[in-house]
C-alpha cells in the first residue's frame, strides 16, 4: 500500500472518530491501533446503539462477527470478547468493534437488525460459546446438533470432547 | 357433490398447507458435499428453503488452537480443497500480520503465482461442475483436465499435488526450481485455447443461458449487507477486490482488471469467474516473467524460519537451526495482541482473526469463510424460483462444505 493511501485512511478514521464522539455522546468508548488497524471496544450496555452508529457513519458491512473466550489468556478481567469486523465497502475503511461479557449474563442484543448478514455468524458464537444474541429471528444452532449440550470453544471444553459421540442414539436400518 | 360446497371458502387449502416441504440432501450429486436443505414447494415454486448445514463440521478452529502456526496449515488446506493453497497463503498472510514480518520478494511472487493458479483451479472446478449440473458433462472435462495441470505445477513445488501445506511462516518449504517455472509458462501459453473451447461451449449456449439468467438474483444492497463478497459480490455490481483494494503480496507490482458485472444473477456470476480466469492468466504471466532471485525466507523469522533441507541433511549447523525451529520454547513469539487479516481467495474475502498470547500458536485463529456468508444468502436467491433452479443457483455461489461447516 503507497504512503499517501495510507494517509487518506488515517484522516478517513479521525473523521469517523470525530462524527461518532458526536452521535454517541455519553458512551465511553477506547480506540486503539495495531498494525495499521483500529479497533473499538464499545460497553456491552449500549452495543445496539453503537453498532447503529457504525452503520450510520458508512460501516454497511459486517465482514464478520466471532467471539474469543479469555478464560487463560492472563491480565485480563473479562470472561468473552465478541469481535464484529465491519468493513464500508465503498472507503474501504475497516473497524474491529468489540465488546466484553461476562457470565452469568451472557446475553447481548443481535445484529441482525443492524446487518441482515449477522445470522449466520451469530448462531455459529451461540453454537460455540453459548453467548445469547437477543432478537436474533431464528435463533438456535448452526453447526451442532441440537441435542448438544456443550459449547465446545470455550476454553474449558477438552480438545478431545467429552464424549458426546457416544451418546448419539444408533439408529438400526430396520429404524431409518 | 354439489359445486356450491367445493366453492366454499372453507374448503380451501389454508396457504401454508398447500405446500409441501422437499429434503435436498445432504447426500444428493449437485451438493457436491454434505449439506442439506429443506424446501417448502408450491407445485414446482420453491417458496423458501431452510438451510442445514453441520454435518462436516470437524472442530477446526479448536484444533487451530493447538497446533503452531507451521503445523495448522495442514488443516487450513483442508476447509476449501479445492483451491488448498489459497487458504494456505491467507492463513499465513494473517499470522505474517500477527508477527510482522515482511516477505522476500521471490516468496512474495511465488505465493503470488499459486494465489492466482489456485484462483484458476477453483473457478474451473465450480464452472465445469456448475455446467455439469445443469446437463453439460462435455464443458466438465475440459475445465477438470486443465486443473490436472495445475496439481503437477503443485506437485512439482511441493511434492503434493492436494493437500500441498506448501507455505510457512515468513516462506515457503521449498523453493522452485527452474523446470517449474518452464511448466507454468507452458501451462499459461497453452491456457488460452481451452479457455476458448470452454467458453464456446458454454456461454452462449441457450439451454445454459437460458437456466441461468435472471434465476437468483441477488441485489447489490442484499450484496453489501448480507456479507457477500468475491465473484458473489462483484457479479452484483459491488466492484471491490482484495488485491486491488488493499494490495498484499505482489498484486501492487502487476496490471490487472476487476471484473464485475450488474445482473446479479447466476449467469453474471458465471461469467464474473470466466472474466477472471483470464485476469489470472495476465498475473501469472507477468509475475513468471519478472520472478525475482534470492532467498525465500524472511530474515526476520528468526529462528522460526524452516532452513533449507540441504542444509539440514549436511551439516550441524544446519540440523540445530532446523531442530530450534521445532522446538516449542525456541520458537518465535507472537505478540499479545489480535488481528485481522484478508486474502482475496476464489470464492471470496477469505479472512483470519488471530489472537496470539506470546506463544507460537494463535489463542484463538477465526476463520472467515467466504461459503457461510454465501450460504446464509441461499433462502434469498431462490425464494421465488423453481425446484430445478436449486442446481444452478448451488453451483453458482459454490459451497465447499468443508470450509463452510470447519
Amino acid at each position: 500500500m503507497t504512503n499517501q493511501s495510507t494517509d487518506s485512511k488515517l484522516s478517513e478514521i479521525e473523521t469517523v472518530k470525530l462524527r461518532l464522539s458526536e452521535t454517541l455522546a455519553g458512551i465511553s468508548l477506547e480506540w486503539s491501533e495495531f498494525r495499521s488497524q483500529t479497533r473499538v471496544i464499545c460497553p456491552a450496555a449500549e452495543l445496539l446503539k453503537c453498532l447503529k452508529a457504525f452503520k450510520a457513519v458508512g460501516f454497511d458491512q459486517l465482514t464478520d462477527l466471532t467471539a474469543v473466550d479469555l478464560l487463560e489468556y492472563g491480565n485480563v478481567n473479562d470472561r468473552f470478547e465478541v469481535v464484529y469486523c465491519l468493513l464500508n465497502v465503498d472507503s474501504g475503511l475497516r473497524l474491529i468493534a468489540k465488546t466484553y461479557l461476562n457470565e452469568p449474563d451472557l446475553t447481548i442484543p443481535s445484529a441482525t437488525s443492524v446487518w441482515f448478514g449477522a445470522d449466520w455468524p451469530e448462531r455459529e458464537v451461540y453454537d460455540m460459546y453459548g453467548i445469547i444474541f437477543s432478537g436474533h429471528p431464528n435463533f438456535k444452532r448452526l453447526l451442532l446438533p441440537d441435542e448438544f449440550q456443550s459449547f465446545p470453544l470455550r476454553k474449558d471444553y477438552p480438545v478431545k470432547g467429552r464424549g458426546e459421540r457416544h451418546n448419539f442414539p444408533v439408529i438400526t436400518r430396520a429404524e431409518s | 357433490m354439489p359445486l356450491e360446497l367445493l366453492d366454499s371458502p372453507d374448503l380451501e387449502a389454508n396457504k401454508r398447507e398447500g405446500l409441501w416441504t422437499l429434503n435436498f440432501g445432504p447426500q444428493h450429486p449437485a451438493t457436491h458435499t454434505t449439506l442439506r436443505l429443506v424446501l417448502q414447494l408450491d407445485g414446482e415454486m420453491v417458496m423458501d428453503a431452510e438451510p442445514d448445514i453441520g454435518f462436516l463440521h470437524s472442530g477446526f478452529e479448536k484444533l487451530g488452537e493447538v497446533l503452531d502456526f507451521n503445523q495448522y496449515v495442514t488443516i487450513v488446506d483442508r476447509m476449501n480443497y479445492i483451491s488448498p493453497m489459497a487458504n494456505e497463503i491467507a492463513w499465513h498472510h494473517a499470522v505474517e500480520k500477527l508477527l510482522g514480518i515482511e516477505l522476500t520478494p521471490r516468496c512474495k511472487y511465488i505465493r503470488t503465482i499459486f494465489a492466482e493458479l489456485m484462483r484458476l483451479h477453483d473457478h474451473l472446478l465450480c464452472l465445469g461442475t456448475c455446467v455439469l449440473d445443469l446437463g453439460g458433462a462435455t464443458a466438465f472435462m475440459y475445465a477438470f483436465n486443465e486443473r490436472e495441470t495445475i496439481y503437477e505445477i503443485c506437485e512439482r513445488a511441493s511434492g503434493q499435488r492436494f493437500h500441498t501445506s506448501y507455505t510457512r511462516v515468513g516462506g515457503l518449504l521449498y523453493d522452485v526450481t527452474d523446470d517449474w517455472v518452464a511448466m507454468v509458462k507452458d501451462f499459461v501459453r497453452k491456457f488460452p485455447k481451452v479457455y476458448r473451447d470452454f467458453s464456446g461451449l458454454v456461454m452462449k449456449n441457450r439451454i445454459f443461458v437460458e437456466r441461468t439468467r435472471d434465476v437468483g438474483i441477488l441485489s447489490r444492497e442484499e450484496a453489501i449487507a448480507g456479507g457477500a463478497t468475491g465473484p458473489v459480490a462483484r457479479a452484483s455490481g459491488v466492484a471491490r477486490d482484495l488485491r486491488r483494494d488493499e494490495p498484499y503480496l505482489a498484486y501492487d507490482d502487476f496490471d490487472f482488471d476487476v471484473c464485475a458485472s450488474q445482473g446479479g444473477d447466476c449467469y453474471a456470476r458465471f461469467q464474473v469467474r470466466m472474466m477472471e480466469m483470464l485476469e489470472s492468466i495476465k498475473i501469472i504471466e507477468q509475475a513468471i516473467d519478472k520472478l525475482p532471485q534470492g532467498p525465500i525466507f524472511a530474515a526476520d523469522t528468526g529462528k522460526s524460519g524452516i532452513p533449507d533441507k540441504k542444509e539440514v541433511y549436511r551439516s550441524i549447523e544446519g540440523l540445530i537451526h532446523h531442530f530450534e525451529s521445532i522446538m516449542p520454547n525456541r520458537q518465535m513469539q507472537a505478540p499479545k495482541e489480535s488481528v485481522y487479516a484478508a486474502t482475496e481467495s476464489p470464492n471470496g474475502e477469505l479472512g483470519y482473526y488471530i489472537v496470539g498470547d506470546g506463544s507460537f500458536r494463535a489463542y484463538r485463529a477465526r476463520t472467515r469463510p467466504p461459503s457461510l456468508m454465501h450460504f446464509a444468502l441461499f433462502s434469498k436467491l431462490i425464494r421465488g424460483c423453481m425446484l430445478s433452479d436449486v442446481v444452478a443457483v448451488l453451483g453458482s455461489i459454490n459451497i465447499i462444505a468443508a470450509e463452510l461447516d470447519r
